[in-house]
């Protein structure tokens, strides 16, 4: 293959891939790494690498949207970066150390908790009988607009869910993903934040959490810049357009399909990594 | 603390990230089209991990290549644009936080920022 066909056939998967992250939720990262390792058979740490780098693109480019929106608390986000970043330090550090492998077992398990993650369907939370007094104290609060009005919102079990933000620092940092799943699952469901509110406060996250990683990766090698730029490039338009279409369409039952495509790729990651294929 | 202002960060904040993505994505975009244009010799091997080539492992390196006007260091300053993005914003923090008189938020942000240089400062 030629570098110019190969350029246009990872630039054409990341489209589709940064697509697909952007109508499921999960980012573009988790489905491009795959794609990249099992069908262009190409290393696991340069994927990642290349996936790292289009994360930070695809949550900055939307960050801009969501931050304007009103959604996004920012003060909780950066609070909570203290803990997602040490974690990507932390499994930037681990790259170097487990092999591929293994990385692409973990990648595989983490693949299909979130294929699971964003069909569920999430309960509205009750509201909390008393506030939570370490969240008074570090003003881990606010409000966000609703039909009418704005409601109000106290965040709760502020250590549990700075804890979650560490492990999905460490998993963004060993996988070169953005690990969106991890964060929303701290702020929803431990920390009991209204789901919009964390969702868009963890794309918030993302993109720093990630550049915690990218030195690192940049000094171990990992990111190729004839590789990488198709994939960013790809990433993004993809992103960019997912995001469109979701707004406008009604996108239950291409979610449904999305999310078994995700399955099927976790298993393949699991089956390759355990058979010692990656 | 005042809501008005704390949305101007924000929106202030969201317009610094898509600008920064904006220029990074067209930097990589010009590499690409150069390295492509004048790419010749055999396809490189990325199916065994042998590490980036040293030119482009590090930001001196990276800065370095610019200046003989090489393809790939563009493609490479592209998205060290886009890494410092992120950065830029957690900066953004520092100075507004400050000026809200946040101190508390202020430490967040400085606090984010240094763990972010150790990533750069540490070595393999």
């Amino acid at each position: 293959m030629s570098v110019l066909s190969f350029t246009i056939a990872v630039f054409g998967s990341s489209i589709l891939a940064g697509l697909l992250g952007a109508l499921t939720g999960l980012g573009g990262g988790v489905v491009i790494v795959p794609v990249l390792c099992l069908v262009f058979k190409i290393d696991l740490h340069y994927a990642i690498g290349a996936s790292l780098v289009s994360v930070i693109a695809t949550s900055s480019g939307a960050a801009a949207a969501y931050v304007r929106e009103g959604y996004s608390n920012i003060r909780i986000g950066m609070f909570l970066e203290e803990a997602t970043t040490v974690g990507a330090l932390f499994g930037a550090y681990l790259t170097a150390k487990v092999s591929g492998n293994r990385i692409g077992v973990i990648f595989g398990v983490v693949l299909l908790y979130s294929a699971w993650a964003s069909l569920r369907k999430t309960a509205p939370q009750p509201k909390a009988a008393q506030p939570d007094s370490l969240a008074m104290r570090l003003n881990f609060r606010g409000s966000y607009p609703i039909q009418g009005g704005k409601e109000e919102y106290v965040a709760q079990h502020v250590p549990a869910g700075f804890g979650i933000m560490f492990v999905a620092g460490t998993l963004s940092g060993l996988l070169g993903i953005g690990s969106g799943a991890v964060k929303v699952l701290a702020m929803d469901q431990v920390m009991k934040l209204p789901f919009k509110v964390s969702t868009t406060t963890s794309n918030f996250m993302i993109g720093v959490t990630a550049a915690a990683s990218a030195g690192l990766y940049l000094s171990h090698g990992y990111i190729l810049p004839g590789l990488s730029m198709p994939v960013v490039l790809g990433v993004l338009a993809g992103s960019l357009v997912g995001s469109r279409i979701l707004v406008n369409a009604h996108v239950q039952t291409l979610r449904l399909v999305f999310s078994l495509v995700i399955v099927a790729l976790g298993a393949e990651m699991i089956l390759n990594g355990l058979t010692g294929s990656l | 603390m005042s809501d008005q202002t704390d949305q101007r960060l924000e929106n202030a904040m969201g317009r610094m990230l898509q600008f920064g993505v904006t220029v990074a994505a067209i930097v990589v975009l010009a590499g690409g089209v150069l390295y492509l244009k004048h790419f010749t010799g055999p396809m490189p091997n990325y199916n065994h991990f042998h590490g980036a080539p040293a030119a482009y492992e590090s930001v001196h390196g990276i800065l370095k290549g610019l200046g003989s006007l090489d393809s790939q260091s563009l493609m490479a300053f592209g998205i060290l644009l886009l890494i410092a993005t992120p950065i830029c914003r957690v900066i953004f923090g520092v100075v507004g936080f400050s000026l809200l008189r946040d101190r508390l938020y202020a430490a967040v942000s400085v606090t984010v920022l240094i763990i972010l240089m150790l990533s750069f400062v540490s070595r393999r």
